[in-house]
């Protein structure tokens, strides 16, 4: 087997504020290799979104890669020009965000959005990127591609813009999609609409998957290997299996315990207490220790590392073996 | 109680000095942060401070001229040198501050006034008033505002109140439209609704909710309304409409000065300096308020 | 006869229009709501369960049916008895952020809901404030920050401490947990919990989240396109439910899985939530439901009941 996909090897990005400065992703590591879909789970300013868009160069302006490597097919991409990273992106990497709204052009013709995508990479000629949209239009499963073909993206639905996106995602074919909480925005009838045929469109393609999300039922069901970011960390990073069959790190942990779900109705749930800080100083120690309930004094000096406990999981904790054997 | 216990890890430091941290507090530290608006305001103020002490600090008389000294290029005793009468331009200047200041901010006020009033009227009533006034906005945006001006120019006489009344009538449709547009995007917001659902009545909604989150937008469009108004008096002035002479303004000196410029260039260096300086300096402050106030450029 | 129910809503129906089109955004919806129970409304978008919420508080005007709270019809009460029984019924909002006003402090906006209903004197007030504060769980010098210094978290506790302030007997929850983080939802929603048991306040909790509905409530009604198409006690609802979107609905929630082996597939329905602009003739869920038949094409189905307290709008129902 050949390596890894796309590797990403100590990630560090910060963003500069009018005061000071926001320590968003802290020295992160993974790869995803080929066929293979990765959810990357967290909460809001876990950074988890931010350590994926900077690698595909997808960083807002006040952000800056301090450190870091992302190889994509011998390449690092982090040391590429913007326009050799507009070339991977939507020709080798495919992207889909939470808001189809905002990244298709409102003024253009849908079917005229997908051709584009093929034409400005080179990928089909004229003739051929039209008879390709219209066999992705149905495949998105989209009723009457013709007809929708010349229609602008307000008149359809949220589900169906979502569909699109992914239209224009997948037009060239890559072997990575790369999608930020795909259906957060939706409701949950068409959430496992959307999911049923990203599914469906991997196993066809033998495509990967990386999906950030804050849900980790999403996560959990549709992804092979999750991630569990906080404080621009990974924490746990395990085969989903794996991390079902025995969660580790105490966050992940009491995540699950205060998550409620259908059937917890009068059973006691256990919030995690406090709430996540932006991090505004490098980490000096566990970015989670002020919220855990193993809490020593070496969480609170010494960064945990990422370590492998065994085969397919990994965790950042000091006292793993302990949680371990504590949590019930 | 876990849940309780909780939420006091606050992430935000927050202080006891609250009066530092309001979101006006917090605009001023973003004006400050533009240093050509801070350079502007600076300006601006020792505008204000010339027009409103000049009469006592100008060295002439506005209306004397000496005969004795005409067409002198700047001197210690004549520092912007004298016109074609004697005119010290020195103190030329500092009246036609006053003057140019008078008239800009007393159309600005009447554009401002009338524009608030009917768009505050239009933007709570809605309706027929809003129909109607809406009406008004679009008729007064059509038509061109100078020529309007020139018209009422025309017909009032060239005094102060003829002027201001002449700039600040056809002014007020920009105001309206963006009171009523304000007003409109907060009643229906979930700002008001909530207010509404404390039990708050419409004055104490329009009084505590809508109107503290506007001043920063009114601040904005006066700042940009001044300059506007001075360009428009110094406009009329070219056509020979601005104040009747022997006021002195800026308008008279640039024309007079037209008349003469190869011989007494000074005559349209200094008032014409200091016109586009001024009106420059105005519209950075404007532009600093406005990214202070208004980030997202306008509601 | 047994006693008054604290809140009694009777056919409320709801017609939007815009530009000469009509949308249906609630259609005859009756329930009861006793003091110190929670109902609960989930719909997804366009089930019009905001507009719901909105139209039992008044905050919407309803274009028939009737209100009763506490005894009195709010459709018939005067603008200004109106703004004095808002006491009795407050509101929190899914934004917190958006329904305060960005230049009040915390304290200023607390005080101001009592000062509106001239509670006390402002020292009183502001004492009151105090107490707030410390009772939803937030340090003391929150009272002196400004709306934009504080987490979404903190802010909804803001507006928590600002309805109660009132001392209200309902308090109509519309999504006040969805934009939270899922550490901080199970906080706030426990937060009300115990508050409702404190203060025997009586709640109706709006979301589109099943679980968090199920877990609050006591009683559950489902709202598809504008209607209630089955509504039942909570413990009943989520054991047998009956009607096909219902069930649709809870299929659709991914759950962590308990072991590897019980990790679900996507299977997804057909069809997308139409148009309320545009609804479907007969029972409206009939293009995305897997048993319609062609009397579901037709005829609107009426509400049957399944048992005692369990009723469901479905032909299927026997």
């Amino acid at each position: 087997m050949s390596g890894p996909l796309l590797a990403i090897e100590n990630l560090h990005v910060q963003f500069a504020r009018s005061e000071d400065q926001v320590y968003a992703v802290n020295g992160v590591s993974f790869s995803i290799h080929e066929n293979e879909t990765l959810g990357i789970v967290g909460e809001s300013g876990s950074g988890k979104s931010v350590m994926l868009m900077s690698s595909i160069g997808l960083l807002r302006e006040n952000g800056k890669i301090t450190a870091g490597t992302a190889n994509f097919q011998g390449r690092d991409l982090l040391k590429l020009r913007p326009k050799q990273l507009e070339d991977i992106r939507g020709r080798d990497i495919g992207v889909i965000f939470q808001d189809p709204m905002t990244s298709l052009n409102p003024v253009m013709r849908i079917g005229d959005q997908i051709m584009e995508a093929m034409l400005t990479h080179q990928y089909a000629g004229r003739k051929e990127a039209f008879e390709r949209t219209l066999h992705l239009l149905h495949e998105m499963g989209i009723p009457d591609p013709k007809a929708r073909f010349k229609n602008y993206p307000h008149e359809f639905s949220g589900g169906m813009r979502q569909r699109i996106m992914i239209a224009i995602a997948l037009a060239c074919e890559p072997q990575l999609l790369i999608a930020d909480e795909p259906t957060t925005a939706l409701d949950v009838t068409v959430q496992m609409q959307i999911l049923a045929l990203l599914q469906e469109l991997r196993r066809k393609r033998g495509m990967s998957v990386v999906m950030v999300t804050h849900d980790f039922g999403v996560a959990t069901n549709f992804c092979d290997k999750i991630v569990v970011m906080y404080g621009g960390q990974i924490m746990e990073m395990a085969d989903t299996d794996q991390f079902i069959r025995k969660t580790m790190h105490p966050y992940s942990l009491g995540l699950k315990r205060s998550i409620i779900e259908v059937g917890h109705r009068g059973k006691a749930i256990v919030p995690i207490p406090g709430a996540a800080k932006t991090m505004t100083q490098a980490p000096a120690g566990c970015p989670f220790a002020e919220r855990c309930p193993y809490r020593t004094e070496r969480c609170d000096n010494e960064v945990p590392e990422l370590r492998k406990l065994n085969a397919d999981h990994y965790i950042a904790c000091h006292r793993a073996e302990e949680v371990a054997s504590l949590a019930v | 109680m876990a849940g309780t216990a909780a939420a006091t890890s606050s992430d935000v430091a927050v202080r006891k000095k609250n009066r530092n941290r309001s979101p006006f507090y917090q605009g001023w530290k973003r004006f400050k942060k533009h240093r050509l608006a801070v350079v502007g305001l600076a300006w601006v103020v020792l505008f204000f401070i010339a027009g409103i002490i000049g009469p006592w600090v100008a060295p002439y008389d506005y209306r004397i001229g000496d005969f004795l000294a005409i067409n002198q290029g700047p001197s210690w005793t004549h520092i912007f040198g004298t016109d074609n009468v004697g005119h010290d331009m020195f103190s030329q200047i500092l009246y036609s501050i006053r003057s140019a200041l008078i008239v800009a901010v007393g159309a600005t006020l009447v554009s401002f006034v009338i524009g608030v009033v009917l768009g505050l009227w239009a933007g709570l009533r809605g309706g027929l008033a809003d129909a109607i006034i809406m009406r008004g906005v679009d008729f007064m945006m059509t038509l061109p505002g100078f020529l309007f001006a020139l018209i009422l120019v025309v017909l009032l006489g060239r005094g102060y109140w003829s002027l201001i009344l002449a700039i600040g009538i056809p002014g007020w449709a920009g105001y309206a439209r963006l009171v009523r547009s304000l007003v409109l995007g907060m009643r229906n917001g979930e700002m008001v609704e909530a207010a509404r659902a404390l039990g708050a009545s419409q004055a104490h909604i329009a009084r505590r909710y809508m109107l503290p989150n506007v001043t920063g937008s009114m601040a904005v469009s006066l700042a940009f309304g001044i300059p506007g108004d001075l360009a428009q008096i110094a406009g009329l002035s070219i056509f020979g409409m601005g104040l009747q002479p022997p006021i002195p303004s800026f308008g008279n000196m640039l024309a007079q000065a037209g008349d003469n410029i190869l011989g007494f260039p000074w005559l349209l260096y200094f008032p014409a300096g200091i016109f586009a300086i001024t009106l420059l300096a105005f519209l950075f402050v404007a532009d600093g308020l406005q990214e202070a106030f208004n980030p997202k450029g306008g509601h | 006869m047994p006693s008054d129910p604290l809140l009694r809503v009777e056919n409320v129906s709801k017609t939007f229009r815009t530009r000469g089109k009509k949308l249906r955004a609630v259609q005859n919806v009756s329930f009861t709501l006793e003091a110190g129970k929670t109902l609960g409304i989930v719909g997804e978008s366009g089930s019009g369960k905001s507009t719901l919420g909105r139209m039992v508080l008044r905050l919407l005007e309803s274009d028939k049916g009737k209100i009763v709270f506490d005894g009195v019809d709010l459709t018939e009460l005067k603008k200004n008895k109106l703004r004095a029984l808002r006491q009795d019924m407050q509101i929190i909002f899914q934004d917190p952020r958006a329904s305060l006003n960005p230049t009040m402090t915390v304290r200023d906006a607390i005080e101001d809901a009592m000062a509106i209903h001239e509670i006390g004197t402002k020292a009183s007030r502001r004492e009151r404030v105090v107490e707030l504060l410390e009772r939803v769980g937030l340090p003391y010098e929150v009272q002196f920050a400004y709306p934009h210094e504080l987490s979404g978290g903190q802010l909804q506790r803001v507006g928590i401490a600002r309805a109660l302030s009132l001392n209200p007997k309902l308090i109509v929850c519309d999504e006040p947990v969805s934009a939270l983080d899922v550490s901080i939802q199970v906080q706030v929603i426990q937060l009300l919990r115990d508050l409702q048991k404190e203060f025997n306040l009586a709640y109706i909790f709006i979301s589109h989240n099943l679980a968090v509905v199920e877990y609050l409530s006591d009683e559950v009604a489902v709202l598809y396109l504008g209607e209630v198409v089955e509504q039942a006690p909570a413990d009943e609802l989520f054991k047998k439910p009956t009607h096909p979107y219902t069930r649709v609905l809870l299929n659709s929630i991914l759950k962590i899985p308990d072991s590897p082996e019980n990790r679900q597939t996507m299977v997804s329905i057909q069809g997308e939530v139409p148009s309320p602009l545009n609804p479907p003739s007969g029972c409206a869920f009939h293009p995305r439901c897997s048993f319609a038949t062609d009397a579901c094409k037709t005829v609107k189905p009426e509400r049957k009941k399944v048992s005692e307290h369990h009723i469901a709008a479905c032909h299927l129902v026997q």
